[in-house]
C-alpha cells in the first residue's frame, strides 16, 4: 500500500508516495536520481551507502523510507555551501584518501557523523568507529589522516 | 620471456571493436591540431589489430583546439588507478600547457582508439612514451606557426603555459588558441621528435593532486549505475544456484502481480523489470524457480588434488643448464609444496551496464576495464554492426582484472531490445561473487638445493594453475627449469579444471609464484645458517634487485637474523614486467587465537621514471593493504559450482583496523622510462607474509590465506 510520504533532503523538501518498506537508498537513487549515495553491497555490511538521518549515519540500502518521515536527510550532494567544500571533502583532497572514490560519499558521511559526535576523536577512535566502511582499494591510512585534519580545521562539522 | 599477456588476449573472446575512421574523428572533433600517433605495443597487440584490419599507422589522438585546451583521447579507463592525473602531467610537461588546460577523454569507443584494454600495469608504460612523442611534434607544430604569425624564425621563440613569445620581447606573442583557431591541421607522428630531459620537467614527476578528487568527494563523478536515461527500466535476471544448474519449472505468478513490473522470458533468461531497482528486487525475489542441481565434484577441500590430477602437460617456461648436475652439485636439497585457494576481485562497484536503442544505434555505459571488448559483446547480441555500436565508459569503481570482461553488458544489451527501452543491469554483490572470475587455486612444488658456500644450485619450478607470471629465477642460479601445467587465468589448456571462472586478478599469476619462490629462499636461508637479506644478497647478482632490497632494507631500520628470531621480521622481494621491488614486514602472531597483526609494511620499489611521485605511493599502500586480504582471510568456499560466499559478511576483506603503518621508497631510476606501478606492490604481499609469521612462531604456512584456523593448526602440528 502506498504513503505520501516527506521529509527534508539536504535543506529542501520532498514529498513522494511510495510504498513504506521501501529503502531508502532507492528512494533517493531512482525516485529523486540524487546518485551521488551508491549502491554496493546491497545488505549493510560495506558502508557505501551511508546518508545521516536527523544527524545519524544510517546505512541507507537498510532504511525504509516510512522511517524518515519529517526527518532531515543528508548526503554527499548536501555537503556543499555556496559552492564551498565542506572541511572533509577539502581533506579527502588534500590527503588523496581516494582512488576509484566509489566508497567515498559513503565514507565522507561516516567521517561527518563520527565529528558530531567527536570533534576530536583519537586515532583509535576513528578505526573502531570506520570500522565497518569498507574501501578496497586500500585508502584506509589516508582516511583517517583526512579525518584527522578535518578535526583539526575550526570550521565545525555540521553543513 | 614467455608471458602469458598473449594467451589472456587470445583466450577473450569478443576483442573485435572499431573507432571511427580518420576522417570522420576529425570532422566530428571540428577545428584544431590533431596530432595522429601510434602506441607501441608488444607484439601480440599489434598483429592483433592488423588482423583485425584496423589502421596501422596510428592508434592515438591528441587535439590543440580552438580554446587552447589540450584534449587527449585515451582508451585506457580510470578505476582509481590514476592513469587520469598522471596521462595529463605527461601531456603538459611536453607542450607547456598548465595542468588544468588537458581535458581528459577516456574509454569512448567512437572517439578513443582501439585497444585490448587497462590491464597489466601497462597504461604510463606503452602509452606515456609516445603520448610525449605526439605533445612534443603538436609543441613543434605550434612553434612553426608561432613563426609565421610573428615573422619571426622559431629559434627565437619560447613558450611559457600555452603562450608562445618572442625571446626578450615578451608583449610579442600569441596564445595555442589563437594558433589552432580556424585551423584543421592534421599531423601524422612519423619521426621522433625530441622529448624534454627529465632535469628540465616542472608538471612531470612532481607530486600531483588527483584530478578527479574534486568530482569524487562531492558525488559529482558519474559511475554507470548513477546514469539516468527516460523510461529506463532497471532488469534483474533469474540466477542458477550453482554454475552448471538447469532449470526445471519456474512460476512467475506472483511476481507478475507486481504493478509496473515488466517480465521477460526469453529463450535462457527470465528477467524482471522496473523503473525503480528496489521494485524490481523485490519482484525478482518473488519467482519461484527449481533447479536441478549438477552432483558436485570438488569443494575447497579437496581442490588441490583435483587440481593435480586435472592438469595437462606442463610447458616450459624457462630453463638453464642441467638440473642432474645441479642436484649433483648441492649438499643440501630442499622440497616444498605451496597452495593458494580461489580470491574474489570483490570491487567496490559491482559489473554494471545501460544500454540505450535509437533505431538500429545503440549506447552502452560499462563499468569495464576493456571498452572494445564491451563494444563486441553488445554488438552481437543486438545484432549491430560494431560501427553502431558506441560505448562510454564513466568512471570505474576498482577493477583488478575482474572487469575485463563481463555479462552484464550483452545482458543489458538484450534486454533493452526486447523491452524497447533503456535499461540498466547492475549485479547484485550475490550475483558479483558468483560470476566473478577468480583468481585461480593453484599449486606449486619446488625441489631447489645449495652447495656448501650456501650458493643456490638447481631450482626445479613445478606450477600448477597459477599463471607463469613472475615465476622467472632471478636469483643467481645455474641450473634451473620452470614448468607451467595450466595456463593460469588465461584458461588456456587448464580452465575446464576449474569449477567456475578464473580470470586475471591484480598482479596475475606473480602472487602465487612470489608466495612460493619466496617462501623457498627463506628456507634455504635458515639452512644456510644465515640471515635471509644476506643470503638474497649472496645469490643476486641483479644491480636493480639489490638496489631495492638495501633501501627497504635501510628505511625498515631493523636488521634481520637467522629465522625464526622471534621478531617477527619478513622479507620479500620480485620483478613484476620490469618493475623492481622488496618488502619488508613486521607481523605479531596471537599463538592463541591465531591471529597475524601486521604492523608494519616498508616497500621500496625502482619503477623507472616516475610520473606522479604521490600516484605511486597511493598505488603502493593500496597494494599492500588489499593484499593482506588474500594472505590473511581471502578464500572462495565453494561445493562444486556452487559458491557459499555471497557477501561481505563471510568473504572478509581489509578494514580500517586491519591498517599497518606503511612506508614507501621510490627507488630512483629516472634514465629508465617508465614501468608499470598498479599491481608490482601486491606480488610480494604473501611471500613477505608468510616469511614474517615464520620468524615471530616458527611454523611455516605453506598455504594461503594464512587463516587463524590454519595457524593455529600449524602450530598444533609443529
Amino acid at each position: 500500500m502506498e504513503k505520501i510520504f516527506s521529509f527534508k533532503l539536504n535543506g529542501k523538501n520532498v514529498r513522494l508516495t511510495a510504498s513504506p518498506e521501501r529503502k531508502l537508498l532507492w528512494i533517493l537513487r531512482s525516485d529523486l536520481e540524487h546518485t551521488g549515495t551508491k549502491f554496493s553491497c546491497g545488505e549493510g555490511f560495506c558502508g557505501a551507502c551511508t546518508v545521516l538521518v536527523n544527524n545519524e549515519a544510517v546505512l541507507s540500502c537498510q532504511y525504509p523510507i516510512q522511517n524518515v518521515n519529517g526527518k532531515e536527510v543528508l548526503t554527499i550532494e548536501g555537503l556543499q555551501k555556496n559552492g564551498n567544500l565542506h572541511p572533509l571533502q577539502e581533506a579527502f583532497i588534500q590527503h588523496n584518501a581516494l582512488q576509484c572514490g566509489f566508497c567515498t560519499p559513503g565514507m565522507i558521511l561516516g567521517a561527518y557523523s563520527l565529528l558530531l559526535k567527536n570533534p576530536q576523536p583519537s586515532y583509535r577512535d576513528i578505526v573502531e568507529d570506520m570500522e565497518m566502511y569498507l574501501c578496497r582499494c586500500g585508502s584506509y591510512n589516508r582516511i583517517i589522516q583526512a579525518i584527522q585534519t578535518a578535526a583539526r580545521t575550526k570550521k565545525g562539522y555540521k553543513s | 620471456m614467455k608471458d602469458e599477456e598473449y594467451n589472456l588476449i587470445n583466450s577473450i573472446k569478443g576483442q573485435e571493436g572499431v573507432t571511427l575512421d580518420r576522417r570522420e574523428f576529425i570532422k566530428l572533433m571540428g577545428g584544431g591540431i590533431f596530432i595522429l600517433f601510434s602506441v607501441g605495443e608488444p607484439f601480440a597487440f599489434q598483429e592483433r589489430r592488423q588482423r583485425r584490419g584496423y589502421p596501422q599507422d596510428f592508434n592515438a589522438y591528441l587535439r590543440i583546439g580552438e580554446d587552447g585546451r589540450v584534449a587527449c583521447f585515451s582508451p585506457k579507463i580510470e578505476m582509481g588507478q590514476g592513469v587520469f592525473t598522471s596521462m595529463a602531467q605527461m601531456l603538459a610537461e611536453e607542450l607547456d600547457v598548465t595542468l588544468s588546460a588537458v581535458d581528459m577523454i577516456i574509454g569512448d569507443t567512437a572517439l578513443c582508439p582501439w585497444d585490448a584494454g587497462t590491464f597489466g600495469s601497462r597504461s604510463t608504460k606503452y602509452f606515456g612514451p609516445p603520448l610525449r612523442q605526439a605533445a612534443a611534434e603538436a609543441r613543434a607544430v605550434l612553434f612553426q606557426l608561432a613563426a609565421e604569425h610573428l615573422s619571426t624564425s622559431k629559434e627565437k621563440l619560447v613558450v611559457k603555459e600555452g603562450i608562445i613569445f618572442v625571446q626578450n620581447n615578451p608583449e610579442n606573442k600569441v596564445s595555442y588558441a589563437q594558433l589552432a583557431k580556424g585551423k584543421k591541421i592534421e599531423r601524422h607522428l612519423d619521426k621522433k621528435p625530441p622529448i624534454k630531459h627529465y632535469s628540465k620537467h616542472t608538471i612531470s614527476g612532481k607530486p600531483t593532486d588527483r584530478l578527479d578528487g574534486r568530482q569524487k568527494v562531492t558525488g559529482e563523478a558519474k559511475f554507470t549505475g548513477d546514469i539516468r536515461l527516460p523510461g529506463m527500466l532497471y532488469a534483474r535476471i533469474l540466477r542458477p544456484p550453482a554454475h552448471g544448474a538447469k532449470l526445471k519449472s519456474v512460476d512467475i505468478s506472483a511476481a507478475k502481480e507486481i504493478k509496473g513490473i515488466k517480465i521477460i522470458q526469453d529463450e535462457d533468461i527470465i528477467a524482471v523489470l522496473h523503473k525503480h531497482r528496489d521494485v524490481a528486487d523485490k519482484a525478482l525475489g518473488l519467482i519461484k524457480a527449481q533447479f536441478e542441481l549438477p552432483e558436485f565434484k570438488v569443494d575447497n577441500q579437496t581442490i588441490f588434488k583435483h587440481l593435480k590430477d586435472s592438469a595437462p602437460d606442463g610447458e616450459t617456461v624457462t630453463e638453464a643448464g642441467n638440473l642432474e648436475k645441479g642436484k649433483a652439485l648441492a649438499s643440501k636439497k630442499f622440497e616444498a609444496a605451496y597452495f593458494n585457494h580461489y580470491v574474489a576481485h570483490a570491487p567496490a562497484e559491482n559489473h554494471t551496464a545501460v544500454v540505450k536503442i535509437e533505431g538500429d544505434k545503440a549506447t552502452v555505459w560499462a563499468s569495464t576495464q576493456a571498452p572494445f571488448r564491451a563494444q563486441g559483446d553488445a554488438a552481437r547480441a543486438l545484432g549491430f554492426s560494431l560501427e553502431n555500436v558506441r560505448v562510454l565508459t564513466p568512471f570505474v569503481g576498482c577493477g583488478f582484472g575482474g572487469k575485463n570482461s563481463g555479462g552484464q553488458v550483452a545482458e543489458a544489451a538484450r534486454l533493452a531490445k526486447l523491452t524497447g527501452k533503456p535499461v540498466q543491469v547492475a549485479w547484485s554483490r550475490k550475483e558479483e561473487f558468483f560470476y566473478d572470475t577468480f583468481r585461480p587455486a593453484a599449486v606449486i612444488e619446488i625441489r631447489s638445493g645449495l652447495n656448501s658456500s650456501n650458493q643456490v644450485v638447481f631450482w626445479e619450478y613445478h606450477n600448477y594453475f597459477a599463471g607463469s607470471r613472475s615465476s622467472l629465477p632471478f636469483y643467481n642460479i645455474p641450473h634451473h627449469r620452470v614448468l607451467s601445467m595450466g595456463g593460469g587465468w588465461g584458461g588456456r589448456g587448464g580452465g575446464s579444471a576449474h569449477p567456475f571462472s578464473v580470470g586475471a586478478w591484480r598482479g596475475p599469476g606473480s602472487n602465487t609464484n612470489v608466495f612460493a619462490m619466496e617462501s623457498q629462499i627463506d628456507i634455504m636461508a635458515e639452512a644456510a645458517g644465515m640471515d635471509p637479506l644476506k643470503f638474497r644478497l649472496l645469490n643476486l647478482t641483479d644491480k636493480r634487485m639489490k638496489r631495492v632490497l638495501n633501501a627497504a632494507a635501510e628505511k625498515f631500520g631493523h636488521s634481520f637474523s637467522k629465522a625464526p628470531s622471534g621478531k617477527g621480521y619478513g622479507i620479500a622481494c620480485t620483478d613484476y614486467l620490469g618493475t623492481y621491488l622488496a618488502t619488508m614486514a613486521e607481523v605479531k602472531v596471537n599463538k592463541r587465537t591465531g591471529e597475524v597483526r601486521v604492523e608494519r609494511v616498508v616497500c621500496a620499489q625502482d619503477t623507472g621514471e616516475v610520473i606522479n611521485p604521490e600516484g605511486v605511493r597511493m598505488q603502493i599502500e593500496g597494494c599492500i593493504t588489499m593484499g593482506l586480504g588474500y594472505c590473511l582471510t581471502e578464500e572462495i568456499h565453494f561445493k562444486g559450482g556452487r559458491i557459499m560466499d555471497e557477501n561481505f559478511d563471510t568473504y572478509e576483506i581489509p578494514r580500517f583496523s586491519w591498517q599497518p603503518k606503511i612506508e614507501t621508497v621510490l627507488v630512483d631510476n629516472p634514465e629508465m622510462p617508465p614501468q608499470g606501478c598498479g599491481e608490482p606492490a601486491i606480488t610480494s604481499m604473501g611471500g613477505v607474509i608468510a616469511n614474517a609469521v615464520y620468524d615471530a612462531i616458527g611454523v611455516r604456512l605453506f598455504i594461503l590465506p594464512m587463516t587463524p584456523a590454519r595457524i593455529k593448526e600449524a602450530l598444533k602440528a609443529s
